[in-house]
């Protein structure tokens, strides 16, 4: 049984199907990277992966269990499910340390006392125990990038979803987020990316799609997608994104 | 151009001092120029004698000002109490016109109902009616106290603006900030108390600033039905005196303390809009 199974997941915005029929499996501590134009439907459908998007049809198992039940509670899944976004999204109004220290402490119920040794040693492991008490726009992207990261793995999840997260980054700053990813891949993370760094994906992915339309196009190992893609979309994609 | 290099200035460091300094020449000659007018022109008037005596004399003001100050005090007492009040009131109206759950589905109704009558209806009509309205029912002491409900009104009236401040703040958080903290496994509640809130209440910190001095003010509106406050004592006054004077008293100790809330509030919001952009 894989770690995350999904089954037909479709997911329509009013009249536009954004997931039309999506079949993927994860295996526990791989990591996937979904690649495909801006549009073809890779961030929604991580945000239905975490249920802030609630699904038309079809089925997320995470564990074998589907999550994607109508009416089933979000809050324990999304509590063992992270979430990176392309924006970063850190709360100003807090420091980098209280950022990730949130929801520990509001979710597990933890005292600050409890959490606070295991998230500064999250800082520290990620190059960040001199940034940890300063506040998000003191941070530079990358940095409030990887600090977004930390935040989400305080929660101990068991799977973490990239939304397109180094997209807003200057590129000398790409580095840094990209190498917290090999640390994860390394730790055994599992992990689903939605990626236009072409070059890490085909360095770092256990397995590739290639998704347009809502649907994946073609999927498999990188080396056999980007070096001998088998449907002529994937191939008109990778000639565009190689470039 | 030798000039310039000696002070250190660069070309246009050079031009735009000179372009200061020419500036601040005219902008004083027009003010000076429109100062000179209004004090030549006015008391040209054929009414002005009577107007100084009856609205600016010093006599009058030097004997009132010290028990219209205490009388200020009334103000500041009401106004104290009212503040407070209405923050949590409006806070918790802003609140309940957002909330989900279906079977709280009244205090939305209720929130709703409750900002558009209170916006509706002027401050003094409101003062009027619960004030003289509420006592009318035979309440013993203190309780027919209109200290007590035109305090009630005030607190009515503002929560509703309030809380309508409160809402634009909560929309005004960008809805990114709710899908993280619900990634994190947050319920609807927590994201709200602990990352909504905290931002829009910043976010509208200058806005409320100004409902605050609109109450400041508006406290006055108390002297109808009752309590002496300053604007009542100013009248007291005005009938011993048979002058107009202590209004101008009352006036200028509402500026003392109104402009100074003002320009910071104004400060307030020029700083929130340069660190949006």
């Amino acid at each position: 049984m894989a770690k995350l199974e999904l089954r037909g997941v479709v997911k329509r915005f009013g009249d536009h199907t954004v997931c039309d029929g999506i079949d993927l499996d994860v295996e526990e501590g791989q990591m996937v990277c979904l690649i495909g134009a801006s549009g073809a439907g890779k961030s929604t459908l991580l945000r239905c992966i975490n249920l802030l998007e609630a699904i038309e049809d079809g089925a997320i198992l995470l564990d074998g269990i589907d999550i994607a039940e109508p009416g089933l509670n979000p809050q324990a899944v999304r509590a063992r499910i992270g979430m990176v976004f392309q924006s970063f999204n850190l709360f100003p109004h807090l420091t980098a340390l209280e950022n990730a220290m949130l929801a520990p402490r509001r979710v597990h119920g933890k005292t600050k006392a409890e959490v606070g040794p295991q998230v500064e040693d999250l800082f520290t492991r990620f190059g960040l125990a001199d940034r940890m008490h300063n506040y998000p726009d003191q941070l530079s992207g990358g940095q409030q990038q990887r600090v977004a990261i930390v935040r989400a793995l305080a929660m101990r999840p068991e799977v973490m979803l990239f939304d397109e997260i180094t997209s807003a980054l200057d590129p000398q700053l790409v580095g840094e987020v990209l190498d917290v990813l090999l640390v994860l891949k390394e730790q055994g993370m599992t992990m689903i990316l939605a990626t236009h760094e072409m070059g890490f994906a085909r360095q770092a992915a256990d397995k590739v799609c290639f998704l347009k339309d809502g649907r994946i196009v073609e999927e498999g190992p990188p080396e056999q997608l980007f070096a001998n893609p088998e449907r002529p979309e994937t191939k008109a994609f990778l000639a565009r994104a190689l470039k | 151009m030798a000039n310039a290099k000696a002070a250190g200035m660069t070309r246009r460091e050079a031009y735009e001092a000179k372009q200061r300094r020419r500036s601040l020449i005219v902008a004083a000659s027009s003010t000076i120029a429109v100062v000179a007018a209004i004090m030549i022109l006015v008391p040209m008037a054929p009414g002005w004698e009577k107007v100084q005596r009856s609205f600016f004399n010093g006599d009058v003001l030097a004997q009132t000002f010290p028990k219209l100050l205490d009388a200020f005090l009334v103000n500041i007492m009401i106004f104290a109490w009212c503040a407070p009040a209405i923050a949590i009131l409006g806070l918790l109206i802003a609140l309940a016109r957002d909330v989900k759950s279906p079977a709280l589905f009244p205090l939305r109704i209720f929130g709703a109902t409750f900002t558009d009558i209170f916006r509706g209806v002027p401050v003094i009509l409101t003062v009027y009616l619960i004030g003289f309205g509420i006592p009318g029912l035979g309440l013993p002491r203190p309780w027919n106290s209109p200290y007590i409900w035109g305090s009630l009104a005030l607190i009515l009236t503002y929560s509703a603006y309030v809380a309508e401040i409160f809402r634009s703040g909560i929309d005004s958080v960008h809805h990114s900030q709710r899908s993280a903290a619900l990634s994190l496994g947050m319920s609807e509640r927590q994201v709200m108390r602990d990352v909504v809130l905290p931002q829009a209440v910043r976010n509208v910190v200058p806005s409320q600033m100004n409902m605050l001095i609109a109450l400041q003010k508006d406290v006055s509106l108390l002297s109808f039905i009752g309590p002496v406050e300053i604007f009542r004592q100013a009248g007291v006054f005005k009938s011993l005196t048979a002058n107009f004077t202590p209004y101008v008293g009352a006036a200028i100790i509402f500026l003392i303390v109104t402009i100074p809330a003002t320009r910071y509030a104004d400060h307030l919001m020029a700083k929130q809009r340069r660190d949006r952009s």
